[in-house]
């Protein structure tokens, strides 16, 4: 694959949910993001909702990446984006969740709309890559617009 | 209620290996109590030597209690038994007639901060668990390993004085497990034997020590043996203990024969290696939290096969490849550091002589890395500060995203066919 230059502005914010304790899948996708010439930072595991609002407010990142195995991720990625969403200067920060969201194999396509409705920008139920892949190239091309 | 249930874990464990039987277990939980009690008496009855296994979900682990009786109200599952939000009779209901004599339990659960697991656990009759300060922080959280430390120490305190007299309760080192793939064994069995140091020191009368299968059998069988040779040299004479096997923790092969067979090997492992008992997974695992009759199948599977292999195949003299002498350095290093080993532990893991590979966790250091060789074992790429020897070759691989995948995929792709 070539070297994707347009993509070198985009600030990433890597994080596990509050109940979930992997690691592996956010380590892979740091080096999957940081290849796509992302900056990236990787909260890990087991991240509560305030530690997750004050990183978003410090690191004010492009996009909010969070990633679930545990079985957790719909309960506990609805209230994330919903607490976040929540403050003032961030309620349209695009945040995107992915990975094993339920506890018995895929989601309802009525929890993914919920999901979406609560305000994720994408869903990407049984983690995606390709339509990640595309999702961060989406990205690359708004904020080329934007500035 | 003054019945007791006569026979410790340990015990139980102690007596199946004399008979010599493989105890196996599952990893079994369910949120509501007639389900798990459904799991408990479908373990007991399984065609093998079974253990109980109460295996907390992930609100209780991180201390989420609210959240735990809000999904509870609302319907949406959870991936264990909520033992602090469940009232205590229930779960004692549920164990009624069903924990006693020869069938113990043990809770699972994966707490930095178990206070109230144990109060929970104790409350409701038992007295068995596992984890520790290193193992249950570390790898799976960010609470400060100081805090882990101390509400570990307390926890070993509370589950002791809450154990009946004549009871010896028993607490498992999940030190053998760390992240479960990518680290050498020698880090693996080295945290084992300190963690089970560190609940001997808290009057823990009976202990286990972990280890999981990584990525080749015959480094596995030399990390056993290591494990008990430090064992035999570092515990009190007077305190039980037995090695627990896990089942590959990583990425399982999807097609089912391959699954089957990752398993029967972990079971012959056991079996060579004098492991008392094996923690199972199941085929389904990759895909979703199992059903009890896969468990159970599971449990079966992996007693048939320790059972033929414990006659047809005999430990050799295992091949010292350096695990009992790299394990011995990072263990004596430190046990160098302070007289309390919860104490030597904060210090080892601020200092980089422990150091998790891969791991995110704020109090450790972050510079060693794991890959595997081309000859399939498990080697150091990057030891960071750790007292051991650097590897010959070092930085000839840059991890990429892909390399990430292919290693942690390497024991699947083994048994896909």
């Amino acid at each position: 694959m070539s070297v994707q230059h347009t993509r070198h502005d985009l600030d990433v914010l890597v994080t596990g949910t509050a109940s979930d304790a992997h690691t592996w899948n956010l380590i892979f996708l740091q080096l999957y993001c940081e290849e796509r010439g992302c900056r990236v930072t990787n909260l890990g595991p087991c991240v509560p909702d305030d530690l997750l609002v004050a990183t978003c407010r410090r690191l004010d990142p492009d996009l909010v990446v969070l990633s679930s195995v545990n079985g957790h991720g719909f309960a506990d990625g609805l209230r994330a984006v919903e607490a976040v969403h929540r403050q003032p200067g961030l309620a349209t920060l695009p945040m995107v969740i992915g990975g094993k969201l339920g506890t018995d194999g895929a989601l309802t396509p009525a929890r993914v709309w919920r999901l979406r409705d609560a305000g994720f920008t994408s869903v990407f139920d049984g983690g995606d890559l390709t339509a990640f892949d595309e999702l961060l190239d989406e990205f690359t091309g708004a904020r080329l617009v934007a500035s | 209620m003054t019945r007791r249930w006569p026979a410790s874990f340990g015990e139980v464990v102690a007596a199946n290996a004399a008979a010599g039987n493989l105890v196996v277990q599952p990893r079994m939980g369910f949120d509501q109590p007639a389900m798990m009690r459904a799991g408990l008496v479908a373990t007991r009855l399984a065609a093998a030597a079974t253990v109980g296994t109460l295996t907390l979900d992930s609100y209780t682990r991180v201390g989420d209690h609210a959240h735990a009786e809000a999904a509870l109200a609302e319907g949406i599952a959870l991936n264990g038994y909520p033992i602090v939000t469940h009232p205590t009779q229930d779960t004692r209901a549920l164990l009624d007639g069903v924990a006693d004599a020869g069938f113990p339990v043990q809770v699972r659960h994966g707490s930095p901060d178990p206070r109230r697991i144990v109060r929970a656990l104790v409350a409701a009759g038992l007295d068995a668990t596992e984890g520790g300060p290193v193992s249950y922080c570390l790898p799976y959280g960010r609470a400060p390993l100081r805090e882990s430390v101390a509400n570990w120490r307390r926890s070993c305190e509370l589950l002791v004085d809450g154990t009946p007299a004549g009871r010896v309760p028993h607490v498992e080192s999940f030190g053998g497990c760390l992240l479960g793939q990518l680290c050498p064994p020698s880090l693996l069995v080295a945290v084992s034997l300190l963690e089970a140091l560190f609940f001997t020191q808290h009057g823990i009368g009976s202990v286990s020590l972990s280890y999981s299968q990584q990525t080749d059998a015959g480094q596995d069988e030399e990390a056993l043996a290591a494990l008990r040779t430090l064992a035999g040299e570092h515990l009190p004479a007077d305190v039980d203990r037995h090695i627990v096997l896990y089942t590959y923790m990583g990425v399982f092969p999807s097609a089912p024969d391959g699954a089957a067979d990752l398993l029967r090997a972990s079971a012959r492992l056991a079996a060579r290696a004098g492991a008392e008992r094996l923690i199972v997974k199941t085929v389904a695992e990759s895909q979703r939290i199992p059903t009890i009759a896969e468990n159970v199948r599971a449990l079966e599977l992996a007693a048939a096969t320790a059972a033929t292999a414990a006659t047809v195949e005999r430990a050799e003299s295992v091949v010292d490849t350096g695990v009992l002498a790299e394990a011995r350095r990072l263990v004596d290093a430190v046990l160098g550091l302070h007289d309390d080993v919860g104490t030597a532990l904060e210090k080892a893991f601020a200092l980089g002589l422990l150091d998790v590979p891969f791991c995110l966790h704020p109090d450790n250091a972050g510079r060693t890395r794991g890959v595997i060789a081309e000859d399939g074992t498990l080697r150091w790429a990057d030891v960071g500060a750790m007292p051991i020897a650097r590897p010959a070759t070092r930085g000839r691989t840059v991890l990429t995203s892909a390399r990430l995948l292919t290693d942690l995929q390497h024991v699947a792709r083994l048994y896909e066919r």
